[in-house]
């Protein structure tokens, strides 16, 4: 079968690669690929192996309990999808929050933001790009002379530091037991780092994982309880009493602020001298070695509903701010509504639903998930044992989230896009997004070469983001800014207090008989993986429908029903594989998209298989 | 006081998966019906993977409540010690939480921060396909049985338990009201109104019809 579409051209005429499962974290999610007798990729095909069921298990439960249970939803992104709970239930309401509530929950998902980024790109990403077995050939003296180049300020760079981690890692492999990096592909010739630039990266990954478990911190102080911070309609679960006592269970009092602007101050520097600087280091470097793949939907189609807004309630404010941007159009924004029944819709031909109509999509407020598991005439294997699916039929559990009926892309790098697009019409608030993506540029054009010996290039922004390097380091420019406006949050969150403003919720509504009978809202958020919204529906005080389309359900949803592709698809195309038992690029373009399944679909797997299963047919 | 006893309770699993529930279900009981004195730290870990590190590297000693698949008649415990856990929670995983667990513990062995003593009070699952429901009765029996045993433990660690004189306070408990198990289970949707099959491949005895009727 071949055919056009998008500006791509799908051929699944070639060796069949299916990858099974392609994360080891939440949720299933399986790729197949056919590639050509140059192992180049012509045909991608996404699919969740998970029922998702979420919404059904809400009918008729408290609107005001919803956040409780989507926080249970995964073990990664807890706080997003409580946020965006209790946003979708005060839009119905018509709930305003104080700015103390505004200023914290801004800091809880900034938090969530950082580390997020950080843990995904040193814990899971970064293994697809760092060879940490060839780590061990490294010289600890010139890792540290390659840390003070590419990050001066950073002070953890004496070559007994790196003597001392490498000596680790070496009992661990020696060990046998290589604990979480049984699975890479050591060895392989896809990776492009030297040794030390191996070690390093490696070394790091040792303080991302020291310091993470203090940035939540965070969310206890503010949400009184981790793993699973506390969310309120109408506001936050935390009075503030600056002088109050210490005991467990008391107000916010200035201590535990300024604990939280330690963090702060901490995940600052470790954006400045880590992780950014190991990002433009590892980009230049794959970039040097002429991988630049990757890119998919995220050179034409991009989307975000916008967040973070400078001004509460004020969405032309937005430091993030949102939009779509078609055909790789950035001269042009289209504005964004998640209310708008006829901008987000879902399809489902190709997912395993069942709609009355299914050329059609469906706004999420009148979003149904029926469930109907059917396979196509060209399955391979056995309803219980798959070989390959059949993508002419119905191939996935994820849907097809469409919009205007064009598939999107989303994530930091579509926020950075978006940002990027802003700047130049001159919204002030997406300056620091231009700065960021303008320095990041030159650095991976002309500086870290320069450092590194090597020829400068002249990579112009088409180029060089809408890649599988442009997705990573969107992430880490993210990170880093989402810090920065952690600091501002902070500051205006205790000068409000010090003026005398303690109030942290609106609890004006908060008895259902001040609900009218019927209300539907809508929360969006901007996610660590991208746009985030629910949709709900309010009636007789309970909840009549509840619907999620989750970044994972945008990237990784299957084809609609006109056979456009999704994101995942789109960005495996036309890229070549250097060993196809071995497909290590694939994995490392889908989890540039930091992909989550557990949302999109469920949390169970049939036998918690770790190890992906690479056949070739 | 550099050598105060300090221990971690940590009740593991998805609530929303039925018997999945039982290490955070195990933990709720624990709480709402016990006290102890200082140093003790009860934590609803749910699903969470890296989030969890802190810890595992704080606790001196630690108890972990979670389902696992032994392969025994349903509701049967299992006490598995320190150099086994990590093992048996990699030998017949049946769910990604455990995926994530296991490397937690790798990952706190690496860096060098591991707990002197850490004990697994594992049950067998009846049934797990079930979303949105709750314990089968076989492995909610299991829960007094269960925390029998964590209370000898806990008292072998220097953790003597009292019985609450008065009942938790709710916003004190270490599992949300809204997410206890009599609310849970009460406020539950009918099966006609929410689907609870899973992905029909993965559950051969689930109806299909079931799944696209209702």
């Amino acid at each position: 079968m071949q055919y056009q579409t998008q500006g791509f051209s799908l051929d699944n005429s070639g060796r069949r690669i299916v990858v099974d499962p392609v994360t080891r974290i939440e949720g299933h999610m399986r790729i197949e690929t056919n590639i050509d007798e140059h192992n180049v990729i012509r045909n991608a095909v996404s699919t969740g192996t998970m029922w998702r069921g979420l919404e059904v298990i809400l009918k008729g439960r408290d609107p005001r309990d919803a956040w409780a249970f989507v926080e249970r939803i995964c073990g990664v992104c807890t706080g997003c999808h409580a946020l965006a709970s209790v946003r979708a239930v005060e839009d119905a309401l018509q709930i305003q929050i104080p700015p103390n509530a505004h200023l914290i929950r801004e800091l809880m998902a900034k938090t969530l933001q950082v580390h997020d980024h950080a843990v995904h790109f040193y814990h899971l990403h970064a293994l697809d790009w760092v060879d940490i077995v060839n780590a061990l050939k490294a010289d600890p003296k010139k890792t540290s002379e390659l840390q003070q180049m590419v990050s001066p300020a950073h002070p953890l760079s004496s070559p007994g530091y790196f003597r001392d981690v490498q000596s680790r890692i070496k009992k661990f492999v020696d060990s046998g037991q290589l604990g979480p990096f049984m699975n890479g592909y050591w060895g392989n010739k896809a990776y492009a780092l030297p040794p030390e630039a191996n070690l390093m990266a490696v070394t790091h990954y040792l303080e991302a994982l020291d310091l993470q478990k203090e940035w939540v911190k965070i969310h206890t102080i503010f949400g009184g309880k981790n793993p699973h911070p506390n969310y309120l309609v109408g506001g936050v679960p935390c009075a503030i009493n600056l002088d109050g006592d210490l005991a467990a269970g008391a107000p916010i009092n200035m201590e535990r602020l300024n604990f939280v602007k330690a963090r702060i101050d901490e995940i600052i520097a470790f954006n400045n001298n880590v992780y950014l600087p190991d990002v433009l280091a590892i980009g230049t470097l794959y970039k040097q070695a002429g991988w630049l793949y990757g890119g998919g939907l995220a050179a034409t189609n991009l989307m975000d509903y916008g967040d973070y807004p400078h001004v509460q309630y004020d969405k032309s404010t937005d430091q993030l701010p949102g939009g779509a941007i078609l055909g790789g159009n950035w001269d042009e924004i289209h504005p964004v509504d998640p209310r708008d029944p006829e901008q987000v819709q879902e399809f489902v031909a190709h997912s395993w639903y069942k709609y009355a109509d299914e050329s059609r999509g469906l706004h999420p407020w009148d979003g149904v998930t029926e469930p109907h598991f059917e396979l196509g005439p060209g399955t391979k294997g056995s309803r219980t044992a798959l070989e390959q699916v059949d993508e002419s039929a119905k191939y996935s559990w994820v849907k097809s989230p469409r919009w205007r009926g064009h598939a999107m892309e989303v994530g930091p790098l579509a926020r950075y896009v978006l940002g990027y697009a802003h700047a130049l019409k001159g919204n002030r608030y997406a300056l620091r997004m231009k700065e960021q993506v303008d320095y990041s540029a030159r650095m991976i054009n002309q500086d870290v070469p320069k450092l590194l010996g090597f020829a400068p290039t002249e990579l112009g922004l088409k180029q060089l983001l809408p890649t599988t390097i442009g997705r990573t380091l969107a992430r880490a420019m993210e990170s880093q800014y989402c810090g920065e406006m952690m600091l501002a949050d902070w500051t205006e969150l205790v000068d409000n207090i010090r003026n005398g403003d303690t109030s942290t919720a609106n609890v004006e509504k908060w008895d259902p008989s001040t609900w009218p009978a019927e209300a539907k809202g809508a929360g969006p958020v901007a996610a660590p993986r991208g746009a985030n919204c629910h949709w709900i529906r309010i009636k007789d005080g309970r909840i009549e429908n509840y619907q999620c389309i989750v970044p994972s359900t945008w990237n990784g949803g299957p084809r609609d029903a006109k056979g456009q592709i999704g994101a995942f698809e789109a960005a495996l195309l036309g890229m070549p594989v250097s060993d196809p038992e071995q497909p290590l690029e694939i994995l490392r373009t889908l989890h540039s998209f930091d992909p989550c399944m557990a949302c999109a679909t469920h949390v169970m797997s049939p036998d918690g298989q770790e190890l992906a299963k690479v056949t070739v047919r | 006081m550099a050598n105060a006893p300090s221990a971690t309770v940590l009740g593991i699993g998805n609530l929303l998966w039925a018997d999945e529930g039982f290490g955070v279900r195990c933990v709720e009981r624990l709480d709402g019906e016990y006290e102890f004195g200082p140093g003790l730290d009860l934590v609803d870990g749910g699903t969470q993977g890296l989030c969890l590190l802190g810890y595992v590297q704080a606790a001196q000693r630690l108890l972990i409540f979670d389902a696992v698949d032994f392969g025994l008649p349903p509701g049967q415990l299992v006490q598995v010690r320190d150099d086994d856990v990590p093992r048996y929670l990699g030998a017949r995983k049946m769910s990604l939480h455990q995926t994530g667990f296991q490397e937690v513990l790798q990952l706190a062995e690496f860096t060098g921060r591991f707990p002197r003593e850490v004990v697994l009070l594992g049950c067998q699952p009846e049934e797990l396909e079930d979303y949105g429901g709750s314990l089968r009765p076989s492995v909610r029996a299991a829960i007094g049985p269960a925390l029998e045993q964590a209370l000898a433990i806990l008292a072998r660690w220097g953790f003597a338990a009292r019985r609450r004189a008065a009942p938790l306070d709710g916003a004190a408990a270490v599992t949300l009201p809204t997410l206890s198990m009599r609310r849970y289970e009460q406020d539950r949707p009918s099966a006609e109104a929410a689907c609870r099959i899973g992905d029909e491949r993965f559950l051969p005895r689930a109806a299909p019809q079931a799944a696209t009727e209702g």
